[in-house]
């Protein structure tokens, strides 16, 4: 990376270094455990130690009765439901404390206050927890047997809704046509996202202004505000969300929990400040809460290489609960409109379930869905070009869609705005050097490693609008963006967002786009973000969507702003508005200009010196963004493409070479869209090879520590070679598409195609993630001995 | 998880840990890193009364050498091997063991004798020193004792230590220049516990073949017939299934290729470093 290219200024485009990193960098950051408060009391939770039970009693210890809390005491607060709008969706109730029944480890009980946390948690020990455990639905693919235990009584199975997704040609014709086909049975391991900072709240309630008070690690601010105060009784104006810098959010800080809603009713019962800060234990046993799918896939192809149809039954493990806000189905109810991929083909079929099972309910997970259902095709697709004799991605290549059709509407209906997929996939074979890996490939290793190649690609809808989402029945629809900006009297610019920043570095690249229109310089801007006392509405940081919506927002608060400067800095200059304009920061007007400091310090001090018929909004403006001519959303793509060697005597993958190349459609800051594709490359390494909660069959999570569950590490990841394309979108403000997850979308399919590339001699095929050594192993020792028995 | 409450002393050397110990009674522990005893502790999985806290004994870092043997203070940290701090008695084979455990954070604080005492079965010193046949140096109130590192360690995360005897230290044979050795762990990712290690040593020297197989849930095994081994590194796969017949497949054939490779390092000219 070429030193001199960073730039502590700059608009769309620039290597801006990071404003934000100043302090973060530095150990100044400010997060939820470095808040203080007078008197403020710490809280531990009794949490279930059974996957599935029927609460029989919970005796208080006799000394602190009065500091240990469950549902009873909980008077007025509501539990917490998210239903999807889509028929057949089942609901659940998610009670802050258990209530009745506990239906997953870790689910909480109720509620210790003390001085200390070490306090409470010995609270927490002598609360005497009488549980008739239940038997559990642990594998999603037996909760809809007959024999099943009912995990919410009032149900008739453990589905929480099904849904079917077709397009194009009927199957039976084409699947008749087809000269080959592959069936694969594919799995992806539940996960706990773990970002570095766990959950953590500070509950406070203003008596003076009737106002309850979170400062939490939150994405979504202002949709969880209506969350607390829905399920605490209170007016949405009762209730302020702050959410100070987070330390890692992924869609594991986009949630209502009930540790939250019962802070608030603890806030304000004991009047005084109190806080939970979830520990790593908390985080991994009562929280293996992701991307656990399982797929019955058929491709089916000609002999020419032409991909017929596609048929699949997917099941989403969903855990027990529908979480606020996304709904136990955003994964379900999206998995068949996302598994065409980014191919063009004549026939598709997806049924999916999202399953309720005794584990915590299923969240959204950076690259939502799409890890799981790329891992799925990608493997499909592999199959079939090694049936049909053909480099797989050359077979790729030959299916995707192709740049003549753009925009191009896919077999079922989702509108590609733009781009060349297929110079995805020659960039990548080019740039990891496919013929050199294949004539490699021709000669034994030394150490006796098997070397192996995997590519695979996928397109990331993002910053996608109200049409789109109101199709997948989420409860809260995303509509418009809005952003304020406001000209200070000094000539500074205070940019206002609802959207949260926690490591995407919007206080940078929302700062980049101001000073594209208006010219002030990036050090001048101060974006103010993660208050809703302070920030207009917004549903928040999620689905990839803040470069395009919120970029796009800050632009036209922006050009409204610069529209009320110019017609004050003309008449300073007295010229007329039509010959003026924003420039670097001043109004000018062919030679004679005017700073925006010298128009500030006129409208808010000097207002004598001001046009008679001066906009009296003044120098501050709040506006409203939205896609157009259509909400779709932007489509970033990207193929990865990696090497690996496979040590067949330990099962041991390491990942030699990896390559990414991307379009994020015009880049708004290049150093930070490298960040968040490295950043979701290292989780998506994690899913590939590492990350893996395992429970045993009552529904105990086996792991409860980072001994046990394994996160890569900065060895671990491999330093990918980032190539960027650049195709603009049509439809966003400065062609940006939203890019923020498919880092961690494409690895585990790469990575696995690569292994199975590796290990295809042996016979063998993965099609489990993530590939730890007993898994090679054992598929390495099952292929043998199923050759044996073909020999015999 | 924070650690429920206990008391706190610290001893200023290693007679004063025995009394503070005998004082305390069985619920007294010694800390010394706390690398594992400190997450135990917030796990709750520790319940001492009390803390009887080493790192200060200046007697329990200090190393003395022999001209057959060196004795190695239980509470030399694994950063001092690994930045060569203290006289090797091998060849130079400690130090890259040393850097071989865990992340440098955790060296500089974890100990030796704590490593030993905690017996982890898939800690490094605990397989290593069996196989460089290790004596352990214990100290009690009636006096100080040795014992074989092999009747030691008598289990998974168990010592033959009662409560108020510590660990002192740790006598290791010296190896001449003859002496071959080969370790290999294989870990899922760096700084993590092994899933499979392996020590192998040929000291024709002293006349000593020893191979012992780590990392088995259990306590390292001390291989019965080295000498066929050495002879033949394939011969791992069937000394694992001999003595480790418990373990699941896929583990077994982790710890043959630990075992095997490692007869293989100990098999090939060895560059000595210095
Ligand atoms: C993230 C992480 C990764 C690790 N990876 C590895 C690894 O790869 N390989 C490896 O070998 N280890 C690993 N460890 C463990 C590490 O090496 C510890 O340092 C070691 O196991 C314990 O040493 P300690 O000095 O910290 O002992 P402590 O934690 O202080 O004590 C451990 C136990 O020993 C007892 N004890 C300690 N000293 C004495 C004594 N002199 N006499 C009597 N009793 C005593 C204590 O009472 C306690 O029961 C890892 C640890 C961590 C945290």
């Amino acid at each position: 990376m070429a030193e001199q290219d960073l730039k502590t200024t700059g608009g769309v485009g620039a290597r801006v270094l990071r404003k934000e990193d100043d302090r973060l960098l530095r150990g100044r950051g400010q997060f939820v455990g470095d808040v203080r408060r007078a008197d403020m009391l710490d809280v531990a939770f009794l949490r279930s130690p059974v996957a599935h039970g029927r609460i029989v009693a919970v005796g208080k210890p006799d000394h602190a009765a009065d500091l240990v809390f469950t549902a009873a005491d909980l008077a007025g607060v509501r539990p917490i439901r998210a239903d999807s709008t889509l028929p057949g969706f089942r609901g659940s109730d998610q009670w802050p404390l258990a209530t009745g029944k506990v239906r997953h480890v870790g689910e909480p009980i109720a509620a210790c206050v003390a001085a200390s946390r070490a306090e409470a948690e010995d609270l927490a020990e002598a609360v005497r927890l009488e549980i008739e455990e239940l038997p559990a639905v642990v594998d999603m693919r037996r909760a809809r047997d007959a024999a099943a235990p009912l995990i919410h009584e009032h149900w008739a199975e453990n589905v929480f809704l099904e849904s079917t997704a077709v397009g194009g040609e009927p199957l039976a014709p084409l699947k008749a046509a087809a000269a080959v086909s592959a069936t694969l049975q594919v799995r992806t391991a539940r996960q706990s996202m773990a970002p570095i900072e766990g959950r953590g709240t500070v509950a406070e309630w203003d008596e003076r202004l009737g106002m309850l008070t979170f400062t939490t690690g939150q994405q979504m601010p202002h949709v969880m505000r209506s969350g607390l105060a829905g399920c605490l009784g209170l007016e949405e104006g009762q209730v302020r969300l702050i959410s100070p810098d987070v330390g890692g959010g992924f869609g594991y800080k986009g949630i209502l929990t009930q540790e939250d809603v019962t802070l608030g009713w603890l806030a304000m019962h004991l009047g005084r400040p109190v806080r939970w800060i979830e520990d790593r234990r908390e985080q991994l046993t009562a929280n293996a809460n992701c991307r656990e799918h399982h797929y019955d896939i058929s491709g089916y192809a000609s002999a020419e290489g032409d991909l017929l149809a596609i048929e699949c039954a997917a099941i989403v493990d969903a855990g027990a609960y529908s979480a606020y806000p996304f709904s136990a189905c955003l994964e379900g109810a999206q998995v068949g409109s996302i598994l065409p991929g980014p191919y063009d083909f004549p026939g598709f079929k997806c049924d999916t379930f999202s399953a309720c099972t005794n584990k915590p309910g299923i969240l959204p997970y950076r690259g939502v869905a799409r890890t799981g259902v790329c891992f799925a095709l990608e493997l499909t697709m592999d199959a079939l070009a090694r049936q049909i004799g053909m480099e797989p991605s050359q077979f790729r290549i030959r299916n995707l869609v192709r740049p003549e059709q753009m925009p191009f509407d896919n077999i079922v209906k989702k509108h590609f705005d733009s781009g060349d997929y297929p110079e995805a996939i020659r960039q990548a074979e080019a740039a990891i050097d496919l013929a050199g890996v294949r004539l490699r490939q021709a000669r034994p290793e030394a150490d006796g490693r098997r070397i192996g190649i995997g590519f695979a690609i996928y397109c990331e809808q993002a910053a996608h609008g109200t049409s789109v989402y109101s199709g997948w029945g989420i409860p809260f629809v995303p509509g418009f963006e809005q952003a304020t900006a406001r000209l200070t009297p000094d000539g500074g610019l205070e940019v206002r967002v609802g959207a949260h920043s926690h490591g995407q570095g919007m206080e940078t690249s929302l700062a980049q786009v101001a000073n594209e229109v208006l010219g002030v310089p990036v050090p001048k801007v101060r974006v103010i973000h993660g208050d809703t006392s302070m920030t207009p509405y917004s549903t928040g940081t999620w689905g990839s969507r803040c470069g395009v919506m919120v970029g796009g927002a800050v632009a036209t608060a922006c050009e409204a702003l610069a529209e009320r400067a110019v017609a004050i800095g003309a008449h300073l200059l007295q010229v007329p508005a039509e010959d003026a304009a924003v420039v670097d920061g001043c109004v000018r007007s062919g030679a004679a200009s005017v700073s925006l400091a010298d128009i500030a310090h006129a409208w808010y001090r000097r207002p004598q010196d001001l046009p008679g018929d001066v906009d009296p909004g003044g120098l501050e403006a709040t506006q409203g963004y939205r896609m157009a001519p259509n909400d779709h959303g932007t489509f970033s793509y990207a193929c990865h493409a990696c090497v690996v060697a496979v040590d067949p005597g330990l099962g041991a993958v390491e990942i030699l070479d990896y390559v990414i190349v991307e379009d994020g459609g015009t880049l708004l800051n290049p150093l930070i869209v490298d960040g968040q594709i490295l950043g979701g490359l290292a989780q998506g390494v994690g899913t590939a090879l590492y990350e893996e909660m395992r429970f045993d069959a009552s529904g105990q999570p086996l792991a409860s520590t980072l001994a046990d569950y394994h996160l890569p590490g900065a060895a671990e990841v491999p330093d990918a070679r980032i190539i960027h394309m650049m195709t603009p979108s049509p439809y966003s403000r400065f062609g940006q598409k939203g890019l923020g997850e498919g880092g961690a979308i494409a690895p585990p399919a790469a990575i696995a195609n690569a292994v199975n590339d590796a290990l295809h001699p042996l016979g063998v095929r993965i099609t489990e993630s993530p590939i730890t050594p007993e898994r090679v192993l054992d598929a390495i020792a099952a292929a043998s001995s199923q050759t044996k028995e073909a020999a015999e | 998880m924070k650690a429920a409450r206990f008391d706190y002393v610290r001893a200023v050397d290693a007679a004063d840990a025995v009394r503070c110990l005998g004082a305390g009674g069985p619920q007294t522990k010694i800390i010394a890193g706390g690398q594992s005893l400190g997450p135990m502790l917030n796990l709750r999985l520790a319940r001492p009364d009390k803390l009887v806290d080493i790192r200060r004994a200046a007697d329990l870092a200090a190393v003395a050498a022999t001209a057959d043997a060196v004795v190695y203070g239980a509470g030399i940290t694994h950063a001092a091997f690994e930045d060569r701090l203290v006289p090797d008695a091998t060849p130079g084979w400690l130090a890259p063991i040393a850097r071989g455990i865990a992340y440098r954070a955790v060296r500089n604080k974890g100990t030796i004798g704590g490593s030993v005492v905690h017996a982890d079965p898939a800690a490094d010193w605990p397989t290593v020193l069996l196989a460089l046949g290790a004596e352990a140096l214990t100290l009690g109130p009636a006096g100080p004792r040795a014992a074989p590192l092999a009747d030691f360690l008598v289990g998974p995360f168990q010592v033959a230590l009662a409560f108020d005897h510590l660990l002192t230290g740790l006598r290791l044979p010296k190896r001449g220049p003859h002496a071959r050795w080969g370790y290999w762990k294989f870990c899922r990712k760096t700084g993590e516990f092994a899933k499979a290690a392996a020590a192998v040593l040929h000291d024709p020297d002293r006349g000593e073949t020893r191979a012992v197989i780590g990392a088995v849930e259990r306590t390292p095994i001390l291989v019965p017939d080295a000498a066929e081994l050495l002879a033949d590194p394939r011969a791992a796969a069937d000394i694992v299934a001999r003595l480790a017949p418990e373990r699941a497949p896929a583990a077994q054939r982790l710890h043959a290729e630990a075992l095997e490779r490692a007869a293989r390092l100990a098999l090939a000219p060895q560059e000595i470093a210095a």
